[in-house]
Formats: structure tokens, sequence, C-alpha cells
């Protein structure tokens, strides 16, 4: 009993582990379970690569107890060739076969960045939606620009639709991330980054700051829901209904630092907000127009 | 007059810095003590602190490597119980400001103050040896580099209790590290640690190179060289490249902060990503700084135990180069989420995997070494054969990583911590670790106790995995680094897992605590008198253990790749040379620690903005070198008499030792007589 | 970086080995090697000045501030400095001593019009308002320029030290191997600063 007690942690550990492969995807394996094209892409690509990785690795374990166990000094039954060092049959095969895998793979990763370039729109006969999303000490500020409202820790988008972030900081360096829908990407003062993503099914996901970023990281997150459009058009009237305007004064109140945040909404922005959240930083630059690399 | 420095530097208030203070204030105080007690203050300077012998350097690093070692891995533990109790309504027992030090200070000390002392470590007890040379090619800058490496850990120490430790993670990304960000005192003493230790691991790398391409036996050509001489050859060249770019780095990270500049700021026209372009220039290089070496000493443990040949040491060689080469042009795949253009990212997914190809070629070259071999488990092998199995996995999350689409979900994610762990633990550390334990007799005379090493590595290989496969999967779940607190219920079994392994990890080094005591308790039992305690194959193991301060009392020819193994084969080895020559040696001197010393002062007041303690530590180091530059009394001559007195000891010894290999078979006139010394 | 630079200097003493030559033969060798470390220090800087060589930030550019005959007469005093240590080193190898302190002793004064008038120039930038602190442009350009020179200055040190040595112990076999690295590091200077001059002035001129 004793026994039993002291491991049961690790025993509570293997039956964590035997239930996530038994299961396929776990459903708190966001990266496994993904909710959009993106992410669904990402886990195909992760699963095809771990499979060709796979003509290398098992006859790496195979050999590596194989090995050791066959040609152990007690067992004087087994050849002892102490000068043998040299094989231009097994040094080929060495070099050759996981150069080939690698050649495989740089094809797949050649073609699957280009396709995955967060800065690729996605390919869709309806409209997207576009949001702007600035770092700030710790939450997130979104601004949706065709619908002229902002909101804090909070997005809705409809599913099937393709939502083309624009991101900025206006901090330090963070990366915006919603692990079920795919890519993250930096988001950096004086700079602007894109993401696109989708979301197939109608869901609250978690969206998050991955980028350590100060004391208040750990709770810079926020909810990214996805919803039917007649719900999301609902929603952006009610957003509308709450009387806050988003102008400068209110955006410095913002810009102070301050930790879990609760959802805030804004009825009103100012116009091009977002490029004077950047213009700030670049404004002095007479000069030279920054981009990212 | 101090500064910035005032008392309110010092968290009074604080209960767990307070308590690691005043152990770390109790350990030194009873270390100082003991050596007053027994009047050892003398011997300590004469022998060790102003030691010019590459022999002592390397201990005295690896000493350093290990003390820090508990203290970094302080730190891990305390994060991992952190990220077990932080958990939805609790917020665990650190603050996050505190928590945010332990992962930055965790960071910085394991891979500059835990991994670079003892790799430097390891080669300077061993490559001189495995060449045949008497020291290094410039043994007094050898203690220069030694001392500012010890000084800038003593730095970090210090932080402390004296102000705070850097937040800004241990890479420091601007524009968290500017002075708008983080006003304090943290990323300065992060600033100054690496600077004055980067320097001295700068010199270490100058001084390698030249030992290595110009002190060799005659007879050992570039391909003749051993393995881990190799390793030490790739690193060498490693840091000469790498290690002046993380200067000039930090440079400008210093310049932005105490001169107001504009490198890396938001504002102003500061380029963050400049910082983190330069920082992984030298940054990816740096992994292989750390790894190239552990690599070598598997190769000459695997060799060793396998009582064979290396398989392909030619492949071994040119694997190494090319890793070595490689590591140059990858350094993008640390920030693919950066925004870089599509082109930009593949070239440097693909660049990085083909680092797999002469990775995977080592790994089945040890593997074949193994093939037609009589295995010997020894301790060291254990290390190995451990390394092989669990460093596959790491490869593998590697090349995941290393494909930018993948990235995109895994960056910056607990699968990342997961990953590097599995390359640096038992890629660098088991390797450092089987070094240790199979070079010890040769710097000691006696070698570690079996038993408790074997029982140390069971702890460190199951607490390996029980802390970091749950990582791996977090990773999945979609949990970034650094979290100090979080409400994600799924996350937190696996955490609680995890912080289980590191108990374990936790007692992995106990055992090795132990291991050390029970080995010097009963060092007469396993007392090295042949010199070649697992019949090695390398020069090293042709001279006594522990090696005489002036290493070979003749340079020996080198004829074969495994010089030891011909010279037993040829039945030259344990043969008494007919007269014994002076020797010219290197004088020990003060020059390095004096350097050290004036080197933290320095370091110490710059954080603290102290200027006339900063402008008078950089003028006594300025004088100390010219000091130095114009002392001519700088070597000395062993007398051939104190040479042969030395080695008869040694030829009196032999014969009641069992001696491996050729020897054993060897005529008995090969042996000197007891009688004749 | 004045520790890299006399520390090099430093391992001359301290390399020995099977006989004397080998040593001097080391010590050139690994200083070689430091030069290499120090391209990469410069290689550095130089990367931070291209990166941030127009971000102004609404302070002046290089065309404005830049004065191409005031630069071109530093480069003037640092190439003939090159040449009157190229003489220095003539005269050691014909063993004349009072003619190597001679020639040092002109080095040292045209690498210190250099530095002087480096100075002067940073000084005026600084007092009209156009510090480092004022673009990231100026931060990197202080700092490529300010490198280089605090490397002449380490040299300029260094010299001073040589000419001492030179006068107190002749022209020993150690004393000439240090005369030999230190022109070395001096021939590098010089062409470090062909670089700073054209990346930074002709080009920032040109712009």
């Amino acid at each position: 009993m004793i026994a039993r007690k002291y491991f049961s942690p690790v025993s509570k550990f293997i039956s964590l582990c035997a239930v996530t492969l038994l299961s396929g995807c776990h459903s708190h394996m966001a990266l496994l379970d993904p909710k959009g094209p993106i992410g669904a892409h990402e886990k195909s690509l992760i699963i095809t690569s771990f499979t060709l990785m796979m003509i290398v690795v098992i006859p790496v374990f195979f050999l590596a107890f194989y090995l050791p166990w066959k040609y152990r000094a007690s067992n004087k039954r087994a050849p002892y060739a102490p000068k043998w060092a040299h094989s231009t049959k097994i040094e080929l095969l060495i070099w050759l076969v996981p150069a080939l895998i690698i050649i495989v793979l740089s094809d797949v990763v050649w073609t699957s960045t280009h396709e995955l370039s967060p800065f690729r729109p996605l390919a869709s006969k309806k409209k997207p939606v576009n949001i702007e999303a600035v770092a700030l000490d710790w939450k997130w500020l979104f601004i949706y620009p065709d619908q002229h409202i902002a909101t804090v820790n909070h997005i809705e988008f409809p599913t099937g639709v393709p939502v083309n972030f624009r991101i900025t900081s206006d901090t330090v360096m963070t990366s915006f991330f919603i692990p079920r829908l795919g890519s993250q990407i930096y988001a950096m003062a004086g700079m602007q980054t894109e993401d696109h993503l989708l979301a197939d099914e109608p869901g609250v996901y978690t969206g998050l700051n991955s980028q350590f970023s100060g004391p208040g990281f750990s709770s810079m997150h926020f909810k990214a829901v996805a919803t039917s459009r007649e719900q999301f058009e609902r929603w952006v009237a009610r957003v509308k209904q709450t009387q806050t305007k988003l102008d400068l004064a209110a955006l410095k109140q913002l810009e102070k630092p301050s930790e879990g945040d609760s959802a805030t909404y804004y009825s009103d922005v100012v116009p091009h907000l977002f490029e004077h959240i950047i213009q700030k930083y670049m404004s002095a630059n007479v000069t030279h127009k920054k981009t990212p690399a | 007059m101090l500064g910035k420095l005032t008392l309110s530097a010092i968290p009074y208030d604080n209960p767990i810095i307070m308590g690691a203070v005043a152990f770390s204030l109790l350990v030194a105080f009873g270390i100082a003590g003991a050596i007053t007690y027994y009047g050892k203050w003398g011997y300590l300077w004469s022998e060790w602190l102003t030691s010019v012998d590459h022999k002592k350097i390397g201990v005295m690093y690896i000493i350093l490597a290990l003390v820090m070692l508990l203290r970094g891995f302080a730190d891990a533990i305390m994060m991992r119980a952190q990220q077990a109790f932080s958990f939805g309504a609790s917020h665990g027992y650190l603050p996050a400001e505190h928590f945010d030090q332990i992962f930055t200070a965790h960071g910085t000390i394991m891979i500059f103050f835990m991994a670079m002392p003892f790799l430097l470590g390891l080669m300077n007890v061993v490559v001189p040896l495995q060449i045949g040379a008497r020291d290094v090619a410039f043994p007094a800058l050898n203690s220069v580099s030694l001392w500012l490496t010890v000084v800038s850990a003593m730095l970090v120490m210090v932080s402390l209790g004296v102000g705070e430790f850097s937040q800004g993670g241990w890479t420091g990304y601007p524009p968290l590290t500017e002075l708008h960000f983080s006003p304090g005192s943290g990323v300065d003493y992060w600033i100054w640690a690496l600077q004055i230790s980067g320097i001295g691991t700068t010199l270490t790398g100058l001084n390698f190179l030249i030992t290595i391409l110009k002190m060799r036996a005659p007879g050992m050509t570039l391909m003749r060289m051993p393995v881990f001489t190799w390793a030490a050859l790739c690193t060498s060249i490693l840091i000469i490249m790498a290690f002046p770019a993380l200067t000039g780095t930090l440079a400008m990270l210093t310049l932005d902060r105490y001169a107001g500049m504009h490198f890396f700021t938001n504002a102003m026209g500061g380029n963050m990503m400049l910082y983190t372009n330069l920082l992984w220039v030298w940054g990816h290089p740096e992994v292989y700084i750390l790894i190239i070496p552990a690599f070598g000493v598997f190769s000459e443990v695997v060799a060793t135990f396998s009582g064979k040949r290396l398989f392909g040491y030619k492949s071994m060689v040119y694997a190494t180069m090319a890793i070595a080469f490689l590591s140059f042009t990858v350094w993008l795949h640390h920030f693919f989420t950066m925004g870089a253009g599509p082109d930009v990212n593949a070239f440097f997914g693909i660049t990085t995997m083909i680092i797999a190809v002469p990775t995977g070629v080592k790994v089945f070259n040890w593997l074949f070494t193994m093939y037609k071999g009589r295995v010997r488990f020894n301790q060291a092998m254990y290390w190995t054969i451990g390394f092989i199995v669990t460093f596959v996995i790491g490869g593998v999350s590697g090349v995941l990583l290393a494909i930018p689409g993948a990235d995109f979900v895994f960056h910056n994610s607990e699968f990342l911590i997961a990953h590097f762990h599995n390359m640096l633990i038992p890629g660098a550390l088991f390797g450092y670790f089987a070094g240790y334990t199979y070079w010890f007799p040769k710097a000691f005379g006696f070698r570690l106790n079996e038993k408790w090493g074997k029982r140390a590595f069971w702890a460190w290989l199951t607490g390996f995995y029980v802390a970091f496969m749950p990582l791996y999967v977090l990773g999945f779940m979609g949990m970034p680094r650094r979290l100090y607190h979080y409400s994600n219920p799924a996350w937190h079994p696996y955490l609680e897992v995890a912080a289980v392994g590191a108990v374990l990890v936790m007692l992995g080094i106990a055992f090795q605590v132990v291991q050390l005591i029970v080995s010097i308790k009963e060092r007469e039992q396993t007392r090295d008198l042949t010199g070649d305690p697992w019949d090695g194959r390398t020069l090293e193991w042709a001279i006594a253990s522990p090696a005489p301060f002036y290493n070979f009392a003749h340079i020996p020819q080198v004829q074969d790749l495994d010089a030891l193994t011909d010279m037993k084969e040829r039945q030259v080895i344990y043969k008494r040379p007919e007269k014994y020559e002076d020797i010219h040696m290197p004088k020990n001197t003060g020059v390095g620690f004096i350097m050290g010393v004036f080197a933290f002062l320095f370091g110490f007041a710059m954080v603290w903005h102290i200027w006339w303690l900063a402008i008078a530590g950089a003028l006594a180091i300025t004088g100390s070198i010219i000091a130095r530059a114009t002392t001519e009394d700088v070597d000395y001559y062993v007398p051939a008499a104190q040479v042969e007195r030395t080695e008869n000891e040694r030829y009196r010894q032999l014969p009641s030792a069992a001696v491996y290999g050729g020897a054993s078979e060897a005529d008995d006139d090969t042996l000197v007589p007891a009688a004749s010394a | 970086m004045t520790t890299d630079v006399l520390d090099s200097h430093l391992a001359a003493n301290d390399s020995h080995g099977h006989d004397h030559g080998e040593a001097v033969s080391n010590t050139v060798f690994g200083f070689w090697i430091y030069i290499m470390t120090d391209c990469v220090l410069f290689a550095t800087v130089f990367v931070g000045y291209v990166v941030l060589s127009h971000n102004y930030a609404g302070g002046p550019t290089g065309k404005e501030l830049f004065d191409l005959p005031y630069a071109f007469g530093e480069t003037l005093f640092l190439l003939f400095s090159s040449v009157t240590y190229g003489f220095a080193m003539l005269a050691m190898h014909t063993n004349n001593r009072k003619q190597v302190l001679i020639w040092l002793a002109v080095t040292f004064l045209l690498g210190l019009g250099f530095i002087s008038m480096e100075l002067h120039e940073f000084a005026g930038m600084i007092t009209e308002g156009n510090g480092p602190d004022r673009s990231a442009f100026l931060s990197g350009f202080f700092t490529l320029v300010g490198t280089h020179g605090a490397h002449v200055s380490v040299g300029l040190l260094w010299m001073a030290v040589m000419m001492g040595q030179v006068m107190t112990k002749g022209l020993s076999t150690r004393v000439q191997s240090r005369l030999m690295r230190l022109s070395m590091f001096w021939h590098f200077l010089d062409v470090i600063w062909i670089g700073v001059f054209t990346v930074v002035y002709l080009m920032g001129v040109m712009a």
C-alpha cells in the first residue's frame, strides 16, 4: 500500500499517457484537435514529418538496445573484431538514408512554409472579418475597423469566414497565438505583422501571448469566440450599445499596466487608431519605414 | 559614493531569498573556516589559486560547474514546485517577479556557469594529455580565463542578496530588458556576468585552438587526433567565431541602458529585431559549443568500453566539422514567428534539418562501434547508452521545430522547453558526467564508485523522462513557457508529474554527492596504479594517475590514431627511457586571480553605477596586464633528477598493478623492477 | 575590449614549449586568432550601424553631419602612422634601437592626432545636441567609430609601454615579438578604419 501511494503520481502519469495514446486525439490537446484549416494543416504536417523520421529512429532504438546486449563483454560467443572500424556500405547507408529523408522533408518544408505563411490571406468566397490586435501590458486590445468597435481580451467572429489579423504592440515584444486555430506571430512596437486564421467549428477558444513580456505575462490571454454569422452580427450590435468610446484618452488609460482585465467593450473607436499606435513609435523616423524582416 | 547602491537593495523582507543567502554564506564561511583551521590558505594560494597547470585549472572549472549545478538545480526545482502549485485559485508560493528572476537565473547559470565551465574544465584536463603536450599554449592566460569565469559566477550569486537578478529571460530580449521596462539592477548583473565570463571564454577558445594546432606530439597528424580533441578544436573555433558577437551585442544593450542609446528601443529608430538576430548568431553556435565536446566524450567512452576502434573515424570528424559549420547558418530558426517571409523561413528550416544528417551519422557511428566489440558496462557507458536513446527523441522534436509550419504552433511553448532540455541534459550534461567519471582517475589517481554512479544514472534518467515528457504533452496542449500561474485544469496533472521528475533528478544529484564522498573514503581500494584503469586507447592513459605536473617525461612519438593501443601492441609502452632531460615549465602566477578580483569589482561597480570604483577596477586590470607584460621571470626548468625520481616511483608501482592490454603480455623486462628505484 | 587586446599581449610571456622560437611563433599565431575575434566584434558593430543607418528619428542625417575633408584628414593621420610604424619595424630588423624609438614616437604622435580629431568631432556633435542618444543612427555611428577609437587608444597605450620597454630592455627577442604583434594590431586598425571611412563617411555623404 505504501509503495502504491508513493508511486501514485507516476502511475497517474502512465495512465494519462495511455489515455492520450488510446484516444488518439485527446480533447485537451489543442494542437492535435485543431478547429480550423491552418491548425489542421499544421497538425498533419507534424504527423507526416514525425512518421518520416521513424524510418531512422526505430532502427536506432533497436540497435541501441540490441548491440550493447549482444556484444556485452561476458558474451564470449559473440564475434570480436577490435580493428574493424570501417565499412563503406554502412557509411553510405548512414549518410544517405538520413539525407534522403531530409530531402523529402525539405520539399515538405518549402511548400508548407509558403502555404502556411501567416501573411498569406486565406482563399475564400466569403468576405473576411478584419481585426486589429494590439498587445498592451498585460492585455490585448482588439479593434474591428469595419464595425468601428473595439474590445479588450475578447473577440468574436463567424465560423467559416477568414479572419484577417493585423497585429502590433504598444509595449514589449509579444506573440499573438490562438492554439486551436494555428499559427502564432510576434507583435512588435512600430511594426505590423499579420495572421490569417479561420474557425470551422463554433466554440470558445483561448488566445494568448506566448512570448514572455514581464510580471503580468501569465494573465495575458483572451477569449476567441467563433459563432454563426447571425450571432456575430447580434454581438456587434450589443457592443455598439455600450456607449463608451475608445479615444486617445481612453487608450492612454488602457496603456497603464494591469493584470487580469475582464472583457471590455467600446461602441466606437477613433478612426485609424491602429495606425496611430504604430506611428507613435515611427513618427520620429523620417525617412525609414520599418517593415518586418 | 556608492552609486545606486543603498541598504534597500537587500531583500530583507523575502524569507526565501534571505534563506538562500544565509545558506550560501554559511557554506562559504564554513569552507573558509575549515581552510583556516587546517592552515591551508598558503597551500590553496600556491598550489591552486595561482596555478597555471592545465589539470588544476580544469579541476577548478569543474568544481565551479558542480557548485553552480546545485544552484541552477535549486532554481529548477523551485520552478517545478511553483508550476505544480500555482493553479486556479492558488498562486503558489512565489510572486511573479521572483519566479521571473528564477527562470532567468536558471537558464543563465546552467548555460554560462554550469555547462561552459564543465566542458572547458574537461577540455583543460584532457586535451593537453591527449595530444602529448606539457601544458596549453598560454598557461597564464588560461588562469585569467578561469578567474574571469569564476568571478562572473560570483556576480550572479551576489545578485541573490544585493539587488535582484534579471527578469528578462536568459536570452534577455529587448525592449523588455531596456531601461524603460527593466529599471532595476537585475539586467545589469546579467549583462556584466555574461560580458566578463564571455571574454574569459573567448580567450580559452583562442588558447585551445593554438594548443591543438601547434602543440601536438610528433607524429600526431590532424587525422590521428583523438575524437575528443577534434571536438575541442571545433568548439574552440566556434567560440572564437561566436562569442565576440555576443560581446558586441551585449555592449549595444549596455549602451542603450547606460548611455541612453537607441539600438533596440521601441522608439527613436531602435530595432529589437537586430538584437534577436545578433543574439542567435552567437546563440545557435553556442548550443554546439556545449554539445560537441560531449559528443567527443561519448566517442572516447564508447570506443574504450567496447574494446574497439571507433567506427568511421573520418565520418565522425567530417560530421563534427559539418555541424560546426552549419551551426552558423541556422540562427533564424529561433524566431520563425517574427514575421520573415516564407522564402527566408523555409531556407533556414531546411538548413536546420540538414544538421540532423551529420548528427544522425554520429549516432550510427557510436552504435556500430559496439558492433563486434566487447562492451563493458562501466558507469560512463551507462551515461552513453542512456544518451543515445534519449537524444534521438530530442532529435525528432528538433526536426519538428525546424519546420516553420510546425514551429508556428510549437514556438514559445512547453514543447520547446522539453526539446532543448532533451538535447542539453542527455546530450551535453550526460556527456560531461561520462567524462567526469571517465577521466576522474587521471586527475585524482583513483576511480569513482561504480554502484553509486549507476544509481545516480538511473535516478537522472528516469527523472529526466518523468520531468520532461509531460512538457512535450503540455506543448501539444498549447501551454506557453514561463507561466508563473495558469488556470487550465488539463495542464495541472502533467505539471505535478514534472515536479516528481525534478525530485527524482534531485535524488540523482544526491547520489552523485554520496558517490564522491564514498569514493574519497574508499580511495585506497580503487587507486589507479597503472595510469590506465579502463584499457584506454589514447595518450592520456600512457602516463601515471594522477598525471605528474609536467605530464610527459618524454614527449611520445605517435604512429597511429589510437596511439596508446598501438603502443601496447608494439609493446613499447611502460618502457623506461634511458635518461631523463630537464623539462621547461611555466611558473605559477597570481595575475589571473588578481585580475579576476579586479574584474569582479569592476562588474559590481558598473551594476551599481559606482563610477570611481569602476574606473579604479579598469585601471587596476590594465595595470596588472602591463605589469605581467614586463615580467620576464615566467618559466623555469624541472631538473632531470626530479623527473627521474617521480617517474621511478611510478615504475615501482606498476608490477603490483594489473596492467591492461599489450603490456600484460609483454616481457617482464619492459617493466622496471621495484629494486631499480 | 581593453582586456582582450592586452591579454593577448600578456600571452607573450607565457608561451613556453620546446624552445623559444616555437613560443614566439605560438604567440604570433595566437595574436592572429585574437585579431580574428576582433574582426567578428567589428562585424557585429558594423551590422548594428548598417541596419540602423537610416533610422534618423527626425534627427540629422549623415549627409548633414559628416565633414568629408575632415574625416579624410583623420584617415591620412592613420595611414601615415601605419607607414611610420613600418619604418620602426625596418629599424628593428637592423637592430637600430634609437631609430625604432624615433619612429615609434612619430607613430604615436600621428595616432594621437587621429584620436584628437575624432574626439573633437564627437564633442562638436554632442554639443550641437546630436549625441548618441539622439537617434538609432547616431547610436550606431558613435558606437562603431567609438569602438575603433577605443582600439586605437589601447594601441597608443601599448605603444607607450613598448617605447618604455625598448628603452629599458633593448630589442630582446620578447620585445621584438611584442613589437611585431603591435604592428599587426596597428595595421589591422588601419584596415578597419578604411571600412569605417567607406561605410560611414563616404556612403553617408553620398546617400
